[in-house]
C-alpha cells in the first residue's frame, strides 16, 4: 500500500464549507480497474504536488453513460447523465478534470444539452496549464532522451481536436517523441471505443489493438504513452501479445510525469 | 449564316430544353426522396457553415490530404468548372446561330480559350491516371466487395465521359478553320491542326460541326447521367458540406424523445398512468429504415461518391471486419432510391445493412475525419444501434451485461458503487 493519498470527497469539502478549485472525475476504469487506478493515483499526486485543491465524488459518482450511449441505449445514458448532473449541480461544480477521454467527451459535449454545464478538461490539458503557469514542474528525470511514442485516444484527438496538450507534456519530459505512421487526426483507434471494450470483436483477420501495437512497436520506442485508461488496456494487451512487454512499457502521460518527478 | 432561326437552331433549342428539362425533373425527384427523411431542426452556426463550404467544398481542403489523388482531383474539378464557361458560348451560338460569339472580347478570347485548352489536356491526363488507378494499379480501396459490378462500371463510365468530352473540345477547336486562322488561343489545338492542315476545308468543317454537336450533347447527357450515378457529388457536395457537422465529432446527438421520457421518470409528481392525448403516436427510437433517418443523413448518402477514404481509414475494415463505412452510405442510398419500387417489402436493417456491420464500429470517427465532403457514417450506425437496443432489445449479450451493470451499480463492471473511492486508501 502506498502512503494514504488523503483525497477528500465533495461531501467532505462541503461539510467543511470549502469549495475545491476543481472536481476530479475519476471514472469507472479509474475507480475499479487495477491498472487504471495507478493512473488515477499518479494524477492525484501531481495535483497535490502542484498545490491544486481538488475533490472527488467518491460513491456519488456514477458512469457518465458513454458506453450505454455508444451501444445505442440512449435511455440508460440519459438516466445516468441526469443523475450525475443532479449531483454535480447540487455541489455547484464549475470545473471538472478527468483522466478518461470518454468521460471528458461526454461531460463536455453531451451533458450541456441535458442541463449540465461545466468547464471540462482532460487531465493532459489541465497538466499543461499547470505546467505553463509554473505550478507544476515537469522535467525529464529517467525519461530524458528516451524514445516515446504517443497513441492518440480517439475521444481526445479526433473527437475533440486535442493533439497538442499531451505532446507538449512529453516534450517537457525532454524525451524523443517518435510519431507512429498514423497519428493525430489520422491516428488509428485502439479498438476499445464505441463500447467495444465490453464485448468481443466481430469476426475479422486481426484484432485492432494488435494492429495498433505493431505500429507502436515499429517506432522502436521504449514507452507507449497514452491518455486513456481503455487505450492503455488495449495497448498493454497488444504489446504483451507481441511479447514485447519486457522492453516496452505502456504508460499514461500523467504516470510518466509523476515518475519523472519521483512522486 | 442563314436567316434566324434556322433548322439547326430549332433542333438545338429542342435538345437543350429536353436535356435541361429532364435534369430538372430528376432533381425534383431527388428532393422528394431526401424529404422522406425526418426534418432537421433550425440550422445554426451559419457563419461556420459558409466557412466550411468555402474551405472544404470549394477549397477541397480535405481532399488534398492525400496529395496525389487530391491534386489530380483539383485539376479535374478546376478544369471542369472553368471549361464550362465555354458551354455558355456554345449555348448562345446554338440558340442564335452565331459562331464563337465571345470572340467579341478581342484578345482576351484567345487567352480564355488557350487556358481552356491547357486545362482540357491536364484533365485528360488526370482522368487517364484515375482510370489506371481504378483498373490497372491494385489500389485496395477500389477493390472492396461493395465496389464490384455497377459501382465499378459507374466510375469508369464517368472517366470515359470526361475523356470523350475533353477530346471533343480539343478536336472542335483544331478543326475550326476560322479559329485556327485567327491563331490566338489555339495553344494546344494548333498542334493538332498542323497534323490535319491538309484536310479539305469541307472535311474540317464537317468534323468541327460533329465535334461541336457531340460536345454539347455529351455535356447534356453527362448532366442527366448524374442523377443515376455516384457522380452527383459534383452538385451535392456543396449543400452537404453546408449541412455537415459543426459540433465536435465526439458530440453525439441527445434524443429529445428520450429526454421527455427520462424527465417524466425522474419527476416524482408525474402521473405514470396519465393517458396520452388522443391520436399521439409514440416516437420510434433509432432507425431501421431510411425514413427514420434525418434529411441530412439522406443527403449524405446521395452525396457519397464512393471514394472509399472512409473505409480505408476504418480500424474495423482494416482488420478484416465486415464493416465498411462506404458501404453504409451506399446501402442507405440504394435503399432510398429503391424506396418507391420496394416499398416496405424491404428495409435498410438486415436487407441492406447487417447487424454484424453495425456492431463492429468503434465510433472512432476516422471515417468522418477522412470524408472530403463531410459525410457522417457514424451517425447512421448509431441510429441503427439505437433501434436494435431500444426497440428490439437486440444488443450483443456482453453489452446487455455491461448495460445492466451500469443500471444496477453505475459502472460497466459489477463493482459496488459504494467502493468507488476505495482507490484513495489502497
Amino acid at each position: 500500500m502506498d502512503k494514504a493519498l488523503n483525497v477528500p470527497t465533495m461531501a467532505e469539502c462541503q461539510a467543511q464549507g470549502k469549495l475545491p478549485e476543481v472536481l476530479f472525475w475519476v471514472g469507472c476504469a479509474g475507480s475499479f480497474d487495477d491498472r487504471a487506478k495507478k493512473i488515477t493515483k499518479a494524477f492525484a499526486k501531481l495535483l497535490q504536488a502542484s498545490g491544486v485543491t481538488f475533490a472527488v465524488l467518491g460513491a456519488e459518482e456514477g458512469c457518465t453513460g458513454d458506453p450505454a450511449k455508444r451501444s445505442g441505449n440512449e435511455f440508460l445514458f440519459q438516466m445516468q447523465a441526469m443523475m450525475n448532473i443532479e449531483v454535480l449541480n447540487a455541489y455547484g461544480v464549475g470545473q471538472i478534470v478527468t483522466t478518461c477521454p470518454h468521460c471528458f467527451n461526454t461531460l463536455k459535449n453531451e451533458y450541456p444539452g441535458l442541463g449540465g454545464n461545466y468547464q471540462v478538461m482532460h487531465h493532459t490539458q489541465f497538466l499543461k496549464n499547470l505546467m505553463e503557469s509554473g505550478r507544476l514542474k515537469v522535467s525529464g528525470g529517467t525519461f530524458r532522451g528516451k524514445k516515446i511514442t504517443y497513441h492518440d485516444p480517439c475521444y481526445l484527438g479526433r473527437a475533440n481536436g486535442e493533439y497538442e496538450a499531451p505532446r507538449s507534456l512529453l516534450a517537457a519530459l525532454e524525451s524523443e517523441l517518435i510519431e507512429m505512421r498514423r497519428c493525430k487526426s489520422r491516428g488509428l483507434c485502439c479498438g476499445a471505443g464505441g463500447a467495444q471494450m465490453f464485448k468481443e470483436p466481430e469476426k475479422g483477420n486481426k484484432d485492432i489493438n494488435i494492429e495498433r501495437s505493431e505500429e507502436a512497436l515499429e517506432t522502436g520506442s521504449s514507452y507507449v504513452a497514452t491518455g486513456c485508461p481503455f487505450c492503455n488496456t488495449m495497448m498493454t494487451d497488444g504489446v504483451t501479445a507481441k511479447g514485447a512487454e519486457a522492453k516496452v512499457a505502456v504508460m499514461d502521460v500523467a504516470e510518466l510525469i509523476a515518475k519523472a518527478a519521483d512522486l | 449564316m442563314g436567316a434566324w432561326p434556322s433548322l439547326s437552331n430549332l433542333v438545338f433549342a429542342l435538345i437543350f430544353t429536353a436535356g435541361v428539362g429532364y435534369f430538372t425533373y430528376n432533381m425534383r425527384r431527388l428532393i422528394v426522396l431526401i424529404k422522406k427523411g425526418r426534418p432537421v431542426g433550425p440550422v445554426g452556426h451559419r457563419k461556420q457553415r459558409w466557412r466550411n463550404v468555402l474551405y472544404i467544398a470549394l477549397g477541397q481542403s480535405k481532399l488534398i490530404k492525400r496529395p496525389v489523388s487530391g491534386l489530380m482531383h483539383l485539376l479535374v474539378y478546376l478544369g471542369f468548372i472553368i471549361i464550362n464557361i465555354e458551354v455558355l458560348e456554345i449555348v448562345i451560338d446554338g440558340l442564335f446561330g452565331t459562331h464563337r460569339i465571345f470572340q467579341a472580347l478581342g484578345p482576351m478570347y484567345g487567352v480564355l480559350i488557350g487556358t481552356f485548352e491547357v486545362l482540357a489536356v491536364l484533365v485528360l491526363v488526370a482522368v487517364i491516371v484515375f482510370w489506371m488507378r481504378r483498373n490497372a494499379l491494385r489500389i485496395k480501396r477500389f477493390l472492396s466487395p461493395e465496389m464490384k459490378g455497377w459501382p465499378k462500371t459507374d466510375a469508369n463510365l464517368i472517366l470515359y465521359f470526361e475523356m470523350v468530352l475533353m477530346g471533343l473540345f480539343l478536336m472542335m477547336n483544331a478543326t475550326d478553320l476560322s479559329f485556327q486562322q485567327m491563331n490566338q488561343g489555339n495553344w494546344i489545338s494548333g498542334s493538332i491542326y498542323t497534323l490535319i492542315e491538309h484536310w479539305p476545308a469541307q472535311q474540317l468543317h464537317i468534323v468541327e460541326r460533329f465535334c461541336w454537336w457531340a460536345h454539347i450533347i455529351g455535356i447534356l447527357g453527362f448532366l442527366n447521367y448524374l442523377y443515376f450515378s455516384k457522380h452527383l457529388h459534383i452538385l451535392l457536395a456543396f449543400p452537404n458540406v453546408f449541412y455537415g457537422r459543426v459540433n465536435p465529432a465526439g458530440q453525439f446527438e441527445n434524443l429529445d424523445s428520450v429526454t421527455e421520457q427520462v424527465k417524466l421518470m425522474m419527476d416524482p409528481s408525474a402521473d405514470p398512468y396519465a393517458a396520452q392525448p388522443e391520436g399521439t403516436v409514440p416516437d420510434k427510437f433509432g432507425a431501421s429504415d431510411v425514413t427514420d433517418l434525418t434529411q441530412v443523413q439522406l443527403l449524405n448518402a446521395m452525396t457519397c461518391t464512393e471514394c472509399g477514404r472512409c473505409t480505408s481509414e476504418c480500424p474495423a475494415n482494416q482488420t478484416g471486419k465486415l464493416l465498411s463505412p462506404r458501404k453504409i452510405m451506399m446501402d442507405t442510398r440504394d435503399r432510398l432510391t429503391a424506396l418507391p419500387k420496394e416499398g416496405d417489402k424491404k428495409q435498410l436493417l438486415d436487407d441492406y445493412i447487417s447487424r454484424e456491420e453495425l456492431w463492429a464500429c468503434t465510433t472512432c470517427n476516422a471515417c468522418v475525419e477522412a470524408c472530403p465532403v463531410s459525410i457522417d457514417p457514424v451517425s447512421i450506425i448509431m441510429a441503427m444501434r439505437q433501434y436494435l437496443v431500444m426497440e428490439q432489445s437486440a444488443a450483443p449479450s456482453e453489452l446487455n451485461v455491461t448495460m445492466s451493470n451500469i443500471e444496477n451499480n453505475a459502472a460497466p463492471w459489477p463493482f459496488n458503487q459504494q467502493d468507488r473511492g476505495n482507490w484513495i486508501n489502497e
